[in-house]
């Protein structure tokens, strides 16, 4: 890796590149699923490649291939240097990056069991099991479970003598059971929607998750949403669970809070946000328990956003994003933490695959837990609904105006759950939401979600982003608009 | 990025040649993929992203006793060639014997798609920057922001298997996309082609400059139920939707919004929609991920879903042909149509916009996704470009809405059809989609700019 990684700085520099850095990238991914009791998808893929990021005449330039030669490598260097120079044909001014310190250092998150060497029976036999379990349920249409791993290892260097080698192990897993009855589509999943739970860990994450143990559960509720009162429209008090607060925070706080986004870089596709600059310290982004962090350090846990480096060299740190309700700061990168008067960047580039430019993405971009346990939160509430599990998201272009809906819900009334309900769905402002919160659970009930497909930039990029959440509850929000007639 | 980086037709059969000796499996398939794209990006009246990249992708299928799996990698050296041979044996022999899979396809007769264009394959870096300074000159002329990107790039695939199956496409692409921003207005435009003639970065910055201007100082309007002139791109974002509901498998498994509703009036006499690869306007390969050649299917006549798409098992389980649109095996998601081509009609843009006496037009959509899977509720967002029609003229620009809306209610409530063009949004993939005049869109919220 890297002779690699030398052959194309050193190209970089000889065709007059002022900087340069270089990624080699080994990815290697397992898919298992399954449908109804049998064997879905069964893929193994394995990708290496470099990247090659140069500065020359001041503008930005960019190449990747999997020709991994001398010929090859030195190839596309000299084409990231060309593509640079036609860059600057249209540049207004000069790249400028924040000062940053060279490192050589490895990482590896920790993990103990290596998926990829525990046997396909025994992973296939776990997902066919709790494809049974779900499957036994009356009523029960359609039953799904996947498992996915992925293994990163890569090797960053650059021209200012860095040299990073990092290894991340990558697992997740979730079920599925769908209910069609009564020309209606009901459908529960565990531990979450849209493919599970997904963490920086080893295959103990799917033992420690117990599918086959929650499958009838799922099974059963899928079946009695049918049942169920529709979630009723209009103004009322809401308790998130974790998962769904989780992407709340995703998509109200860890995508506005991108500096590229809000220096206009993401305009054309992803958008922009309404955190312009003047809002930095100023604006009341929720209430005064509402403390946000990015963090990608271990220390904050096995996220899909924990890491040792990003992708541009810079270390993992913990940034303050909301501090006691107040907004305090951005997701930035070398260049635009220079752009905005920052001393250095916080060290949020990341980068899908070799074949990919690294960008700004999120982290963990975590809520923190708060005092509450979530049995004397729901008997503190006297009127209000209990959402659970994400089933549709969707938020403006600046990120201002969203709407959520959920597989499940649960109507509270006199501190106790007395009835489900079906279709819940709530929407809101973002910072008349967060402003709205008025309790949050504490540490037990928190956990690190991971979302393993947001999607941002140009050409598309698909990342694993971390989010800490324990579930809290939020008054005066919109309910069920989404169904209204 | 010049064409001759492409590596031959011959080169490629080489390469499964190579892999078919390697095999010790019952049935081998061999799918390649090469890819050789560059995007220039521009924001803020700069570019500030401009990236290319080469790619090789060889999969192999194995079969051994009704058993089969996948492996894939990006190396072509004899050593990594023998590991994903093996590691596909080794998947397939892990899993439980599949009773039901079918033996692969034999050789296969395709219809001739012409959509390499050597002008779009050759495009360099100054080509896709050269643009950039014209654009902003335009939008530069009243105060005005310009982001967007340009793409070019040339894609070739293949697909062989043991029994003798072979298949080869490749095809051109380039793409135009910008976006013009004023302080509390913006607008839109975006086109692609596999020929980088067809594309007129000018003529689109332009349009979406005068959609900026023309938004300035949106008003808010209450929330309700409007008539919308949807242009391509939203209505395409919005039907695009729809795609895997004509899946035989998502029928079976009873989570297509056409279960129970086949042959039934559930859209306007209106729409009529078929599935066809070798449309004009289409892109994509004329066979499928089995191997078999895409067949064009009727999918909806006047308002009547009539036929789905079946891979060969789904044809199979319910006695019927395969159409050619089975997913790359394994899957359990069985087969899509992926060039959909609605029937249009003849009304302009214009013509819709002075037949509405009050109503909003709608430039594109953003952030869809799907609330209600059964009545086909989507939610979504206007953007860069919404407008209020009143007295048949275009009045003011409008706030930005938030919708929930059912695409078959839409699709019933189709006053006016435009001529279908190719379309392209950013939530759905390119289609052949017109522009639609609908009654009573569901318009639930508005945000604030």
């Amino acid at each position: 890796m890297q002779d690699w990684a030398n052959w194309a700085l050193e190209t970089a520099r000889v065709r007059g590149a002022t900087y340069a850095d270089a990624r080699v990238m080994d990815l290697r991914q397992r898919d298992l699923s399954t449908k109804n009791g049998e064997v879905g998808t069964l893929a193994e893929t394995e990708s290496l490649g470099i990247g090659v990021r140069v500065v020359a005449e001041g503008a930005w330039g960019f190449a990747s291939t999997d020709r991994l030669t001398r010929e090859g490598v030195q190839a596309c260097a000299a084409q990231a240097v060309a593509i640079a120079r036609a860059s600057a044909l249209a540049k207004r001014h000069e790249v400028v990056l924040a000062p940053e310190q060279a490192y050589v250092d490895t990482w590896q998150n920790p993990y103990i069991k290596d998926p990829f060497r525990i046997p396909l029976e025994r992973q296939l036999d776990l997902l066919l099991a709790a494809d049974a379990e779900m499957r036994q349920v009356a009523g029960v249409t359609l039953t799904e479970t996947s498992m996915q791993f992925r293994r990163i290892e890569q090797l960053f260097a650059s021209s200012i003598g860095s040299l990073i080698h990092q290894v991340k192990m990558q697992s997740g897993c979730g079920i599925a059971a769908t209910s069609f009855a009564a020309n209606e589509i009901q459908k529960r999943t565990y531990p979450n929607s849209f493919g599970g739970q997904h963490m920086l860990q080893g295959y103990e994450l799917v033992e420690s998750l117990d599918l086959a143990g929650h499958a009838q559960r799922v099974g059963e509720e899928a079946v009695a949403l049918h049942k169920a009162t529709q979630c009723p429209e209009g103004v009322r008090t809401i308790l998130l669970d974790g998962g769904q607060l989780g992407l709340q925070v995703h998509e109200s706080v860890g995508h506005p809070i991108e500096l590229d986004r809000v220096l206009g870089m993401e305009a054309n596709f992803a958008g922009m946000s309404f955190l312009t600059l003047d809002k930095l310290r100023t604006l009341r982004y929720g209430s005064d328990i509402v403390n946000v962090v990015a963090d990608a350090r271990l220390a904050h846990g096995p996220g899909l956003g924990t890491f040792g480096y990003d992708d541009e060299g810079v270390p993992a740190q913990c940034t303050d994003i909301i501090k006691e309700g107040l907004f305090t700061g951005y997701l930035s990168n070398r260049e635009t933490a220079a752009a905005i008067g920052e001393s250095r960047s916080n060290g949020t580039m990341r980068t899908e695959s070799w074949n990919r430019l690294p960008i700004i993405r999120m982290t963990n971009v975590s809520l923190l837990p708060g005092t509450w346990a979530l049995d004397d939160l729901i008997a503190d509430t006297d009127d209000a609904i209990l959402m659970e599990t994400n089933r549709s998201w969707s938020i403006d272009d600046r990120r201002y105006h969203f709407q959520f809906s959920t597989e499940i819900g649960w109507e509270i009334r006199g501190g106790k759950k007395i009835r489900m309900l079906k279709n819940p769905s709530y929407s809101g402002i973002t910072t008349e939401f967060w402003n709205s919160c008025d309790a949050i659970c504490s540490r037990q009930h928190w956990t690190l979600w991971g979302t393993p497909n947001c999607g941002k930039g140009q050409p598309m990029q698909t990342m694993g982003t971390g989010h800490g959440a324990a579930p809290a509850r939020f008054r005066n929000i919109k309910v069920g608009v989404a169904f209204s007639k | 990025m010049a064409a001759a980086h492409l590596p031959s037709e011959a080169e490629i059969r080489r390469l499964a040649e190579r892999i078919f000796k390697l095999s010790e499996a019952d049935e081998t398939e061999v799918q390649i993929d090469f890819t050789s794209d560059a995007l220039t990006r521009f924001a803020n009246n700069t570019i500030h992203q401009n990236v290319a990249e080469r790619m090789l992708s060889v999969s192999v299928r194995t079969v051994f006793d009704r058993c089969t799996a996948r492996a894939t990698t990006n190396k072509t050296d004899e050593e990594s060639l023998r590991r994903v041979v093996a590691a596909s044996a080794t998947l397939a022999r892990s899993r439980p014997r599949n009773p039901d899979l079918l033996p692969m396809s034999g050789p296969q007769k395709y219809p001739r798609v012409e959509r390499f264009f050597p002008a779009t394959a050759a495009a360099s870096p100054e080509d896709r920057a050269a643009p950039s300074p014209r654009v902003v000159t335009i939008t530069a002329r009243t105060g005005q922001t310009a982001a967007g990107i340009f793409s070019t790039g040339a894609m070739q695939s293949a697909l062989a298997n043991s029994r003798g199956l072979s298949a080869h496409y490749r095809q051109t692409r380039a793409e135009f996309s910008i976006s013009v921003l004023e302080e509390n207005s913006s607008g839109w435009a975006k086109a692609n082609s596999p020929d980088i003639a067809d594309i007129a970065p000018d003529a689109l910055a332009e349009s979406a400059s005068q959609k900026a201007i023309a938004s300035r100082a949106p008003r808010e309007l209450a929330p309700g139920h409007y008539t919308v002139i949807l242009e391509p791109a939203a209505a395409l974002d919005v039907v695009g939707f729809l795609f895997y509901d004509f899946s035989a498998t998502a029928v079976r498994d009873q989570r297509s919004c056409l279960t129970e509703r086949l042959g039934k009036q559930v859209m306007g006499q209106n729409i009529t929609l078929w599935d066809d690869v070798c449309h004009p306007l289409q892109l994509g390969a004329p066979f499928d991920g089995e191997g078999l050649p895409r067949q064009k299917v009727l999918l909806v006549e006047r308002g009547v879903p009539r036929n789905l798409v079946y891979s060969r098992a789904a044809a199979k389980k319910m006695n019927v042909q395969a159409t050619g649109h089975g997913l790359s095996l394994p899957n359990e998601w069985g087969e899509a149509p992926m060039n959909l081509v609605f029937g249009g009609g003849t009304a302009s843009l214009q013509e819709m916009i002075s037949s509405t006496d009050s109503g909003i037009l709608v430039t594109r959509l953003w952030y869809i996704r799907e609330v209600d899977p059964y009545e086909k509720i989507l939610t979504g967002m206007t953007r860069d470009g919404t407008f209020l029609v009143e007295g048949g003229r275009v009045v003011a620009g409008v706030r930005n809405f938030r919708f929930n809306q059912s695409v078959l209610e839409m699709l019933s409530n189709v006053e006016m059809l435009g001529p279908a063009v190719r379309a392209s949004g950013e939530e759905a993939f390119e289609m052949v989609v017109p522009a639609m005049k609908v009654r009573g869109f569901h318009f639930t919220e508005v945000t604030k700019f």
